[in-house]
Order: C-alpha cells, then structure tokens, then sequence
C-alpha cells in the first residue's frame, strides 16, 4: 500500500492488545498506516473504534503491564515499539508532540504554565534556564498568548479554556517535534475557539512541516483540517483517502452512514440516519470477518469478504472489505432500532 | 396560548470580594430575558460555554434562584417553589442532562430511577408502577430486563434513553433538555435526536432545547435565540437565524462551524477569519460601552437583534434584500 | 493572601468568645464547688460562706465572666484550690512537657508516615504495598490503650529499653544531661503515639499517589519525555501531598489535645495528666483554664492548615 518513499512515520501491522482476565484484546488490530512531512491525517472514529489507543501505541504511554503491543512503528529508522523507557523519553516531546483533548485536566494544576512548557525544554535542549525562559516566551506569543510574560506565571485555573489548550499545544511544539499527534483537540472547545485552534493547527504545519496526526469524531473538524482521512471502526481501518475524494465518494457502509446520521441542512425536518446495533466491546469483537456486517444485517453475507482486506478503488483510495460494492441504506425509519415507532400496544 | 413565558428573567450571583467579603459586584448570568415556550414545539437556546443557556434552563425547572422577572405558566408566575407545588409544576416539567451517567444515582436500579418521579407524584400499586415502568422503556426502545440492571452497565446511549424514560415517566408538557447528546457519539446523538422527535409527536411535548451545537439546534428548533453573556443577542425562526443573521455574534458562532464539505475550506477559513475581524472591529456597534448586549429590536415578525434602535432599520432592509433581492431598488426609492 | 490571614485571624475572635462563654458555663453548671471538698464536720458555714464571697461565687453570672476574662488577660488564670498555688504557672510548667511531647511525636509521625505511604502508593498492590495496607489496618484496628500497655510492657518491663514515667530522671544533671533524660523519657510515648497516628496520613498519600497517577496531567508530563522519576516527585507527589500539608495544622492540635490519653498512661507530667487529676479533684479552675487552651488550640490548628493549603494549592490563592 504504502510507497518505497520514506515516510515521516511507517506503521506497519500494528496490534495493541489490553489484557482483560488472563487474556488479550485487540482494542488496535492490525493498523497499517503511513504520515508524511507537511500533511495533516485524521483519524475518525466513534468511541470504541481505538482511535486514541492507536495515538497512545505511537507514543507509547501504555502501560506494559496490562497492554501488548505488537508490530512496527518505523520512526528515522527505528522501530519504535518495544523501545525501552529512556529511549522513548528521549524521542517523546522531542520528535513526537502531543495535544491533549481536555485542556484543564492535562495541565498539573500547581505548576506555573510557563513551567510546564519550560519542562518539555529542559529534558531535550541544552538551553539554560534562562534561554529557555526567553524560548517560551516566544513559543506563548507564536500560540497567540496575548500577554505572554503574564500567563508565564500564571497557573492553568486563571486561564480560559481556549487559553489552556494554546498552552498545551505550546507544550507540544516546544522542541519542534516532526510529529505532532492531536487527540480531540478541540472537543472540549467552543466553536469559535475550535476554529482558532485548528487553524493554528494548520500555520504550525504549513509553518513547521511537521507531520499532524489529527484524531477526531467530528467529521466536520476533519473536512476543514485534514488533508487524507483514515476511518477507524472497532480497531481497524475501514477506509482510507484524501480528504476530498472522501468526502466527494464515500464508500465503506460506515463511512457512509456516519456522513448520513449528521444533522445536516437538507435534512431538517426529516429523521436522522441511525446505525443499527452498538459497537461491540472488545470483548465481543469477531476475530475474522467483516466486524461491520451486524450493523448491516440487510446486506447478504455472501457481499462480505471471509477475511477482508484493503481494496485500493481510486488513487490513494483505500477500502476494508467487498460489502462497498452491493451496500446500500434500508429505509431510515424502518432501522430505528426499537423505539415508538415499533411499539405496539 | 404559549405554554411558557419567560418575562424578564434575571439570575444574578452576587461577588463578594475584599476584606470583609462583601458583595461588589453580581455576575448576570442571565440578564433580562424573555421568550416564549408554546405547546408541542421546540425552543431553541444557542450559547457557549458561560452564556447563561443552562442557567436559564434551570431557572425554568425551579432549580436555579431568580433574582427578578417572571415564569409563566398557564398564567401564574412560578419563581416561587409554594406555587410550583401548588400547581404540580415539577410533575409537569422535567429536565434531561448532560452527563447521563451522573445524573442518574449509580446505586440504584433502572426500575427505581424510572419509579422515582412517578412516587413523588402519583401513588401507584407496585404491579401497576412495574407495569408503567416497562411501558416507558418500551417507548425508549430498551429491553424489559433492563429493569433491574444498574447504570453502569449501560452505553451512554442506553443511559441518555434511560434519562429521558425518567424525563417522560410524570406526562411532562415540557422537558428541558440541557445539551442531551453533546457527550454522544454521531450515530447515538442520531437515535437521540430521533426519539425525542418521535416522543415530542406522540404526546405533544415541548422541548426546550439547550446545546452549543447549531447543527443539532437547526435539526432540530424551529424557533430558538442566540445568547451571548447572559442576554439574547438574537432570536427568530430558523431561517431568520441561519440565512438571515443580523447581530455580528450570531455571525461569527455561524461562520465558525466547520462545514463537512472539504472543497469550500478555503473559502470558509476566509470568510471565518473575515467576520472574525469585522467582529473585533464593530465590536463597539454591537456591545454597549461596558460590554453588555443591546436590547433586542424587532426586525420582523419574528426576528428580533441586540442591535443599537438606530440600526434597526438598516438590517430590515438588508433582511428584505436578501429575500427579495429584485425588489431592492424599489424600495430605495422610497426611502 | 495576608489579607485572607488577617481576616480569618479576625474571625477568631468571636470564636474564642463564643468558646470561653461556652466553658464558663460548663465549669459553673458543674455540681459543688472546691469548697466542698474542705467541709469537715468542724467547718464553720459562716467561713464557707466568707470564702464563697471573696471567690465572687455571689455575684451575677456575668460580672463572675467578665472578671475571669479579665484576669486571664493579666495572665491570672485563678489560683488551683487543690495545690494553692496559681494556675498560670502550674499550666506553664506543663505545657513546656506535653510541648515537646506533641513536637516530637509531630515529628515522628510524618519521619514514619510519608515514606511509608509513598511507597505504599509508588508500588501499589506490591507486596510492599500489602504489608503496609496489614500495618496500617491493625494500627486503626487496635484500641489506643491496648497499644500503649503493650508497649510498656514490652519495651519497659520485658526489655527494659525505655523508661515508663515521669519526664525527666532526678539525677540528670548540665544542660546536656537534662535534654538527654528528657528525651529518653519521651521517646516511647511519643513513638508510640506517632505509630497511631500515621494511619490516616499513610492512607492519604498512598490513595492520593494512586488516583494523582491516572490524572491527565501525568500523562502530559510522560508525553513531554519527562524521566518517571522526575513523573513521580514532581508531578505525582506534589499533588498528593496537597491533602497532607492541609492536615498539618489539625493534626498538631488534635496531638495537644490526645495528650489527654498518652499521658495519663505513661504518667507523663503534662497539661492531659493534669487534666484528668483537676477533675478527679474537681480544680475548676484549671480544668476551665484547660478547655479554653486545647479550645484555642484546635482553632489555631485550623488557621495553620488554612494557610498551609493556601501557600502550597495555587488555585485556593485567588481572592
């Protein structure tokens, strides 16, 4: 799938497990996926689907006793799973960045922010405390801190939400990491102030070159940020392409039904699209198979694939499994999963 | 007859500060506020996070002191807990939330959280109540074993429907929702929305409809008002809000949702950035010289701006223009 | 910040009246008086009588108040019928003892329970872990004066390492030798009596460690590269011990008033054995004299835990 190119980072057959009893579960199963310099690659998926236990498998903040982790993640020439800690440490904040999706919690409450920042410095540079006091200075006014000698010293309860989040993406770009992964940035975030960060978002990358891996529930975030989309769905990749080929043709049944269940404009009046059944637990998910098919049980099984794999259908367009080809929606009303309109007296 | 007016409601907090903590100052979280709520329907109420949106929604269930203005319903003022009693106010209105795990008691049984409302208004034989009971998870399309599982062990989806079993279980004439799917993925906040349109038509309930989100707002309000620190910037239909946005505030929460159409980006981040400056310069036209949003003017029937009275008229003949917009010339003549 | 202090130190006042007014009545609504205990068939009423006036035992409720607070701003706190002597001065003979014994236990306390509990929380469910979670349940399990007798006996009796009264040894002698005896004296009660108390501060900081290594934050300091070691003491801990630092102040005033307890079991010549043989003998005086002290205590106590939570948790700073 991937080029011969190098790219930025390479994963390959990627499996994190979590141990549930004596057992281990593939809550990320089998992700191959590729981040090139100067893109920004979102990862969409409801919770469930192991959006953010991929992003956390990159940067290896598991924790082994519980978590499996198997596979490559190709970084400059070094697989990165399996590193041992001093190693890691010395590539986390350094090569790869991290913005986290609750901006309160993610800042120690009594630690001054120009500190926290400070911190990400002192462990990668060789810069004295001065230099690095001067250095986030100049990283809090590249974030748009209005008055970055104040919020040096001011802790993360005196700030406002949109405030905390520039200080966490300030965090993250301290030593100019290559790699930036962004874990629902903006969720937690008004819509104005959404719109701030993801165009930040967009000026380090354009700025900086860095790669973005930018995770995501919110489809309308990645159709204005995102350069290719990767949907994940109960721990795989169900479809992968650029941003507006996706969005232009949708193919995967899943993609297509979380662009259908969105309020949208022409739909005002009309009931919303609703996928039938829950995300299985991990627990629950079918080792072989299409893991998408119960939630289409209209579709014949003979339109799944026994082991399905990635079909390339367009330039750089991926697709999981054959069901694309015959899929299409039952009556919206009629998939309503219990509710008045099936009750009867 | 609407079923709800809001007349000039208030909540204000008082600050206290300095060395004896006397009060200085009051916060206006919700700062003279009126509009209507009428039987059947679903208002709309659009702010961000510290807009006074959700306090405005408790003050109406009762759970939120008001300092002045009134609450009308079937013509008596509520703000008083004796006439919400008096008038079985609090059987006929009830609240669904955020965070469906918090709200509902960890330590209790679905039956018991559905029973909970019914007990404190109606004296049910147990059979009966057990019986009601499961009548209620069948309209929210939960199985009927459902009854004696804990919340925990249900998907958030699951619980938010659970929530609105509990909401629905007293015959309410009005449910205010406070940001009900905002914690909910996609397809979930789909089935949502769609059972409480389903039971919004089989008992004609009135939703008042809290949420930062106008996606699911437009889906969902015909009628609904913007609110910006505490007062309405804006209020009208929701054509008026979504074609025809007046005041800069609406302006700039509606160029600021992300579009699911990856072509426009460009234009979009232009046009966003665009009403971004134009928000920082007019600022002053819109926000009085201590910051606090005008009175709403009347621009049309129902579409009413926090503009100042003297602009008033420039945005009727913009609105006129932007539905007719042949008829422009016509109506510079006359003026 | 001091303007904070200011006012809770203000607060205080009516506190310590309402306080003072609270133990006034109590010592007056208590049955007899000193002089009762003199009565002897032989005793002259009419004496008893003249002795009851000159106390002020006659007169209104009030002027009997206003002359006690009086005095106690002279630093007269009466005179102790018992003994005859005055109270001010048998309290400050006292209060120098149980003094070093709270200091000491203090001490002990938080030397034994901050590494134990950062060790129960750094290594959870480790069998480390296990055998501090055993202590700590059979030092809240047992009764304080089980423990205590069984430490006499032990380490008195049985071993003989550690003397089991008084505290200081009569034949001491120089500045050196004094402080020697007094602190051999007070090591048992005070090991024992920090033994007792590290229980809670253990559990604290170990659930503390345990819930603070799950916070978003770590997770933000483990993604800048920040070495675990550095994760832990300054990320992990420091937050941990918000809730230590803020049981400081309490913690001390609940030692002055358990006194109560230690030195009435190892004879410790302090305020609390005092205490205990003023009610015995009915000394109103000191006991009134007493409360207000260990009453005053307790609401310094809170002041120094207020304004510890205050310097150490930014987020309590902001007025």
């Amino acid at each position: 799938m991937p080029d011969e190119t190098t790219h930025l980072l390479d994963i390959q057959h990627l499996h994190t497990g979590f141990r549930v009893g004596d057992a281990f579960y593939d809550a990320v199963d089998d992700i191959n996926l590729t981040l090139d310099k100067n893109e920004i690659l979102a990862i969409v998926g409801e919770s469930g689907s192991g959006k953010s236990t991929l992003a956390t498998s990159i940067i290896g903040l598991h924790n082994p006793k519980n978590t499996r982790v198997r596979g490559t993640i190709a970084y400059n020439g070094q697989n990165l799973v399996g590193l041992d800690e001093t190693a890691f440490n010395k590539i986390r904040g350094n090569d790869i960045g991290m913005i986290f999706q609750d901006p309160l919690s993610a800042l120690n409450p009594l630690m001054r922010c120009g500190d926290q920042i400070a911190e990400t410095l002192k462990y990668h540079t060789k810069l004295n405390k001065q230099e690095r006091k001067e250095h986030v200075l100049a990283i809090l006014e590249r974030v748009g801190i209005p008055n970055p000698k104040l919020t040096y010293r001011q802790y993360p309860h005196e700030l406002s939400g949109g405030m905390r989040q520039r200080i966490i993406i300030a965090i993250a770009i301290a030593c100019k990491p290559p790699i930036i992964i962004a874990d629902e940035p903006t969720t937690a975030l008004d819509v104005t102030i959404q719109a701030q960060i993801l165009d930040l978002l967009e000026d380090i990358e354009k700025e900086t070159g860095s790669g973005i891996i930018l995770i995501t529930h919110d489809l309308g975030v990645v159709a204005e940020t995102a350069d290719r989309v990767a949907v994940m769905y109960s721990g795989q990749i169900v479809e992968e392409a650029p941003v507006n080929e996706l969005f232009a043709h949708p193919l995967h049944p899943y993609t297509r039904s979380l662009l259908n269940s969105m309020p949208q404009l022409d739909n005002v009046e009309d009931k919303l699209h609703v996928i039938q059944g829950t995300v299985p637990s991990l627990k629950d998910m079918q080792p072989d198979g299409c893991r998408f098919a119960p939630r289409i049980p209209w579709i014949p099984a003979s339109a799944h694939e026994a082991h399905p794999t990635m079909h390339e259908v367009g330039p750089n367009h991926y697709v999981r499994c054959t069901c694309y080809k015959t899929f299409h929606f039952q009556d919206a009303l009629s998939s309503v999963e219990g509710g008045i309109v099936n009750v009867t007296d | 007859m609407s079923l709800i007016e809001v007349k000039h409601l208030k909540v204000h907090y008082p600050v206290r500060t300095g060395f004896w903590n006397r009060i200085t100052s009051y916060v206006k979280a919700v700062d003279d506020v009126s509009f209507n709520i009428e039987a059947g329907q679903t208002y709309g109420l659009i702010g961000e996070s510290g807009s006074g949106k959700s306090t405005t929604g408790k003050a109406i269930v009762g759970l939120e002191k008001v300092t002045s203005g009134q609450i009308l319903y079937e013509g008596q003022d509520i703000t008083k807990a004796s006439v919400r009693k008096s008038m079985h106010y609090n059987k006929d209105v009830q609240m669904i939330f955020q965070d469906s795990l918090s709200s509902l008691n960890p330590r209790k049984r679905i039956e018991d959280i559905i029973a909970e409302p019914i007990r404190n208004f109606e004296h049910l034989a147990p059979t009966d109540e057990q019986k009601r009971v499961q009548q209620l998870l069948d309209i929210v399309g939960m199985p009927s074993d459902s009854i004696y599982k804990y919340p925990f062990e249900f998907s958030g989806g699951q619980r938010q429907r659970i929530g609105i079993a509990r909401a629905v279980a007293t015959h309410p004439k009005l449910i205010i929702a406070d940001e009900p799917v905002s914690a909910l993925d996609l397809s979930v906040q789909a089935q949502v929305l769609n059972f409480m349109k389903d039971i919004q038509q089989a008992y004609h309930i009135s939703f008042l409809f809290i949420s930062h989100d106008l996606g699911v707002v437009k889906h969902m309000c015909p009628d609904m008002a913007i609110m910006n620190q505490g007062r309405f910037v804006e209020t009208g239909t929701r054509e008026d809000i979504y074609e025809h946005p007046q005041h800069i505030y609406t302006q700039r929460l509606l160029s600021a949702i992300p579009e699911v159409d990856p072509t426009h980006r460009q234009q979009n981040r232009k046009h966003r950035q665009a009403v971004e400056k134009k928000f920082q310069s007019e600022k002053k036209d819109y926000y009085d010289q201590n910051g606090r949003v005008f009175d709403l003017q009347q621009l049309t029937e129902h579409h009413a701006a926090a503009v100042k009275p003297e602009q008033a008229d420039l945005c009727r003949q913009e609105i006129e223009h932007d539905r007719y917009p042949d008829e422009l010339p016509l109506r510079m003549e006359v003026e | 910040m001091w303007k904070t202090i200011l006012r809770r130190v203000l607060l205080m006042i009516p506190q310590i009246i309402i306080l003072s007014l609270m133990v006034f009545m109590l010592a007056k609504m208590m049955p007899g008086d000193p002089f009762t205990g003199l009565v002897t068939p032989q005793t002259d009423p009419s004496q008893l009588h003249r002795l009851r006036v000159e106390a002020g035992f006659y007169n209104p409720w009030y002027v009997q108040y206003r002359d006690w607070v009086v005095n106690m701003f002279h630093g007269n706190f009466g005179t102790s019928y018992q003994y005859h002597r005055s109270v001010a001065s048998m309290i400050g003979e006292r209060a120098v003892n149980t003094f070093w014994l709270a200091l000491l236990t203090f001490v002990l306390t938080y030397l034994i329970a901050i590494p134990v509990g950062i060790i129960a929380g750094r290594y959870e469910s480790s069998w480390k872990d296990n055998a501090i979670q055993v202590y700590t349940y059979i030092t809240l399990a047992i009764p304080a004066f089980v423990f205590y007798l069984f430490g006499i006996w032990l380490f008195g009796y049985v071993l003989g390492w550690f003397p089991t009264s008084g505290s200081i040894s009569v034949s001491a002698t120089g500045m050196i030798g004094k402080v020697g005896s007094m602190l051999y004296h007070m090591i048992l009660p005070a090991l024992l009596a920090a033994i007792l108390a590290t229980t809670s501060i253990i559990q604290y900081l170990r659930s503390g460690i345990i819930d603070n290594k799950q916070e978003d934050y770590v997770r933000t300091a483990r993604s800048k590269g920040v070495p675990e070691r550095v994760v832990f003491s300054k990320h992990i801990l420091r937050n941990s011990f918000l809730p230590i630092a803020a049981f400081i102040g309490n913690n001390f005033a609940v030692l002055i008033g358990g006194s109560v307890f230690t030195e009435t079991i190892f004879s410790y010549p302090g305020l609390g054995q005092l205490f205990i043989s003023s009610i015995s003998s009915r000394d109103y005086s000191i006991i009134t004299a007493l409360v207000l002290i260990f009453g005053i205590f307790t609401l310094l106590g809170n002041l120094i835990s207020d304004i510890i939570l205050r310097v150490v948790d930014p987020r309590l700073r902001i007025q």
